[in-house]
């Protein structure tokens, strides 16, 4: 390791800009003659549109355009899609109904985008989006995701049961078996919360038409924008993919959020051309409520069967998963494919079978949402086991060990192949850390000041790196999920590398320099990332799934090694060896067996003038590409232990230690890694406790702001103990897992778990309200005079 | 439209608005100064503070017309040229940032913390007085240890400064 390579806790290289206040954000860009779009949306949940009059808006002042479904109809713009094809159990295909970037005779959520108007002002486009006279028939709406299948609303005509799909995953007869056979079945009936991602950054878009080139641009708050243009263009229809450029810029967090592609982007492209100006638009927190995509909100029942001596024979769920009023862009996956086959979590279960059930209802689009799929996936996994436990009057640590898996690689019955892990060894880790040997002496102490103290554990498992492409091909993707880098040497021995992955808030500027310095020895310093530009990468998949470091830095790694073996060749000539003789080390190129070496930027000079070999033998340059297909996902795993303390008097919960101990195989470096532990374990402590998005009987959406829905506060958390064991993932040649959904992930059942062994009975929902847990504590006692 | 004029980071400047315009509108749309951003409607976030007359205010929440004759100080004019404050750099330090956009307004925030409590902050008061400034990256953990180590940084410059 050298002071800025592998595994060396690098101050990062992005930081300097953003404390000086010189990033470079979606909203800080202006464009020349640029117009500000505001757009109309429902208030209501669910009604037709009966007509529209623009033309009091029209004769607003400033007002350029006020533009409807209609008018997108009339240029032949196709509707948002769903790009991960979900089959029922039936065989028949998921019921996707039609999703135009602007409604089209209904509406359907709160927030649903009915009209834009564009103008010279912000101020303007506003006041005149108010003088749009939209003429509504309202509708009965549901928001329940319990009773969307019986409900008499319809929401989309495809769909006359309001049910997108019945999916389903397992052995349903070896499990079936495995119940009768049981001596004690475990059975949970579980909630898990509809979250708002709240990235800080709110969405933005500015879309620009050049009549000249006819080539548009898109500046948009993605996490992955080639994909963004690959919507737009080969499905929405907005543009050839040639003469589409999309830009991501900085982007302030995304957490999911920013991966989907947008009525808003899609509108703002197709309006520069109508209107002949730049147009931007940027969402005020409000509309991020309304219309980013949720997170979550799935109701199950899971069942853990046992026999007598606390081994796991099996396990079932059967999950409704809210998917909200149209199927956003990889939302079919996120309760199915990137759900179920984490139902394993890191026990050896011979049977499971998982049905899922998704709905439509009058609430905002569902989709990825930091974890996706997988923390829901594991709340009930830790929960089942946890009851299982305390059911089997088992320690709760001792029952986890029990029944680990132990031998790698380990076949799942559903899909995964765990192919290294040592979660004993996490586990140990996490008991020293959490003291937990102290945990009876301090819940004494607690009991002494009235107060109540829990211990929880949390032992999950993720599947990052998504993913080899033949694979999720093979259950409905419709794209492969590769990456792509390019490294480009420059003449001085400086280098940049082009990747298609994405960051906004990961650091990738540092740590894929890092790697970089790490293999050619260059100074990190003169290391320049780009990403986030359709018209300097050639294309790449972006940044979700926590999959920049398995699968975007292998793809540097494979074209770092391509750059080194043309650098041998360059050597050879320029120091007139064999090609076979040339070695490269600590960022030098030597002849074997002598003192010869040249320093990798004096080969790259070499490269680049060309004067040592002839253009017949040798290309000159130095620049490499290269395409990455992971061949397995990986598997990230660990132990959280959380610790609470909750006053019976108020049912405030106050978080007294929270361990973390995560495998994430090799750490490029420990500072940013340990950094988006703690971001996760905040998600997930947020959903435990205190985020909940709450839609009425009405479908309105009643946590609509920072006033109603309850963010983490630094004051609602505490410092995080954070460890790491490692097994290099042996399926990239770096030997990363991945990081960046562990805490969402691990989070909320070691809290659930801490609160429930605190107040002694199961029956606690997230979030865990000081309200709701004072409930829980008093459950079964007379109430007080006050109710 | 209406005429201000204040002291943006040791400049005077002086332009006519729209009377609605906000503070943090002004500095961002007129001065181009875009490191001060807005991320919420209702006050809470604190992305936008900036300081007025020496102290922190969420500019999203202060008409430009109301700062007229005010010295304003945003993110941009808090290093001495090249030379970071020493919040700056305890906030790169410690890993106090991730995605970068709430990072202004808790720098701010924290150069205000410290003038008003002095710098011998402990967690407890740190996490209770950040109650205004929302983070969704962090989980806080690395903000807090920047604020604690800026805290100290600034009286250590400023007991510097005074001995020079």
């Amino acid at each position: 390791m050298t002071g800025t390579g592998i595994g060396a806790p690098v101050r990062r290289k992005e930081d300097q800009r953003f404390i000086t206040g010189k990033g470079r954000y979606t909203d800080d860009l202006t464009r020349p003659g640029q117009a500000h779009a505001y757009f109309v949306r429902s208030p209501h949940a669910h009604a037709e549109i009966v007509k529209i009059d623009k033309a009091a808006a029209e004769a607003m002042p400033g007002v350029l355009a006020v533009l409807t479904g209609d008018d997108l109809a009339a240029d032949n713009i196709g509707g948002l899609i769903c790009g991960w094809m979900i089959h029922s159990k039936d065989g028949s295909p998921m019921k996707a109904g039609a999703h135009p970037a602007l409604a089209q005779g209904k509406v359907r959520y709160v927030g649903d985008h009915v009209a834009v108007v564009v103008a010279e002002t912000l101020a303007q486009a506003r006041d005149a989006a108010e003088a749009v006279e939209v003429d509504y028939k309202l509708l009965p709406a549901i928001a329940d995701t319990a009773t969307a299948r019986s409900s008499k609303v319809v929401v989309h005509d495809v769909a006359p049961d309001n049910t997108v799909y019945e999916w389903h995953l397992g052995d349903k007869d070896a499990t079936e078996a495995a119940f009768k056979k049981a001596k004690h079945v475990t059975t949970l009936d579980i909630t898990n919360n509809r979250l708002i991602p709240n990235p800080i950054e709110t969405r933005a878009a500015i879309g620009e038409y050049d009549m000249g080139t006819d080539n548009y641009t898109l500046y948009t708050t993605s996490q992955n924008p080639h994909v963004a243009r690959l919507v737009l263009s080969a499905f929405i229809g907005i543009a050839p993919e040639n003469k589409l450029r999309v830009i991501a810029p900085d982007v302030g967090g995304g957490f999911g959020s920013k991966i989907f592609i947008y009525a808003e982007e899609t509108v703002c492209v197709w309006a520069s051309k109508k209107v002949g100006r730049p147009v931007k638009w940027t969402s005020d927190r409000t509309e991020a409520f309304l219309s980013d995509a949720h997170g979550r909100d799935h109701v199950t029942r899971a069942q853990l069967a046992l026999d007598d001596n606390g081994k796991i024979l099996a396990l079932r769920a059967h999950t409704i998963a809210n998917l909200g009023a149209y199927l956003s862009t990889f939302s079919s996956s996120v309760p199915t494919y990137l759900y179920a086959p984490l139902l394993s979590g890191q026990y050896d279960i011979p049977a499971i079978y998982a049905e899922v059930d998704g709905v439509y209802t009058n609430t905002a689009p569902v989709d990825a949402y930091r974890g996706a799929g997988r923390p829901e996936a594991t709340f009930v996994v830790e929960r089942l086991v946890e009851v299982a436990a305390r059911e089997l009057g088992m320690d709760p640590a001792k029952f986890r060990k029990k029944n680990y898996i132990k031998r790698f690689p380990h076949q799942t019955p559903v899909i995964m192949n765990y192919d290294v892990g040592d979660y004993g060894a996490s586990l140990e880790k996490a008991l020293e850390m959490a003291d937990y040997k102290g945990f009876n002496k301090r819940k004494r102490e607690s009991a002494k000041k009235g107060k109540l103290r829990g211990i929880g554990f949390s032992s999950y498992i993720e599947a990052c790196g998504i993913a080899p492409s033949q694979a999720v091909g093979s259950l409905g993707a419709g794209v492969g999920l590769w990456e792509s880098a390019e490294v480009r040497v420059n003449p001085t021995g400086s280098v940049e590398v082009l990747t298609g992955s994405h960051s906004h808030g990961q650091g990738h500027e540092t740590t894929f320099a890092q790697l970089v310095s790490e293999r050619l020895g260059v100074d990190i310093n003169n290391v320049n990332i780009v990403h986030g530009d359709t018209d300097k990468v050639q294309f790449g998949m972006g940044t979700y799934g926590s999959r920049s470091g398995a699968v975007g830095m292998s793809a540097i790694t494979r074209a770092i090694d391509k750059v080194i073996e043309k650098g041998k060749k360059v050597a050879a000539y320029a120091m007139e060896a064999s090609d076979k003789d040339i070695e490269f080390a600590d960022g030098k190129f030597s002849v074997a067996g002598t003192d010869k070496s040249m320093a990798f930027g004096e080969i790259a000079l070499q490269a680049y003038i060309a004067h040592k070999f002839s253009g017949q033998d040798l290309e000159p340059g130095l620049k490499e590409g290269a395409f990455y297909d992971p061949t397995n996902f990986t598997f990230p795993a660990g132990v959280h232990i959380c610790e609470v303390e909750i006053d019976p008097d108020t049912g405030v919960t106050t978080i007294e230690r929270f361990t973390a101990v995560d495998d994430f195989g090799v750490v490029i470096n420990p500072m940013i890694v340990e950094g988006q532990v703690h971001g996760g374990i905040a998600q997930g402590v947020g959903q435990a406790l205190l985020e909940n998005a709450v839609y009425d009987e009405s479908g309105q959406l009643v946590t609509a702001s920072y006033m109603d829905y309850a963010m983490p506060r630094a004051d609602d958390l505490p410092s995080f103990d954070v460890g790491m064991t490692v097994t290099p993932c042996p399926s990239n040649p770096l030997g990363i897992k991945g990081c960046g959904e562990a805490g969402a992930i691990a989070a909320p059942p070691a809290v659930i778990n801490a609160i429930t062994n605190a107040v002694g009975h199961e029956d606690v929902p997230m979030p865990a309200t000081p309200r709701a847990v004072w409930h829980a504590i008093h459950k079964g006692k007379a109430p007080m005079a006050a109710e | 439209m209406a005429s201000v004029t204040m002291t943006v980071n040791g400049k005077s400047v002086t332009a006519d608005v729209d009377p609605r315009t906000l503070l943090a509108q002004f500095v961002r749309e007129h001065l181009r100064l875009t490191g001060t951003h807005v991320g919420c409607d209702t006050s809470q976030c604190g992305a936008c503070v900036v300081h007025v007359d020496g102290k922190a205010v969420k500019a999203c929440t202060m008409l430009a017309v109301q700062a007229d004759g005010c010295e304003v100080l945003t993110i941009e004019g808090l290093a001495n040229g090249a030379e970071l404050h020493p919040m700056q750099a305890a906030f790169r330090e410690h890993h106090g940032l991730q995605c970068g956009y709430c990072t202004p307004g808790m720098i701010m925030t924290a150069v205000d913390m410290v003038n008003r409590l002095g710098s011998d902050l402990d967690e407890a008061t740190i996490r209770h007085e950040l109650e205004g400034n929302i983070c969704r990256c962090t989980g806080y953990h690395n903000i807090v240890r920047a604020v604690e180590t800026g805290a100290k940084a600034m009286t250590e410059g400023g007991a510097r400064q005074a001995a020079e």
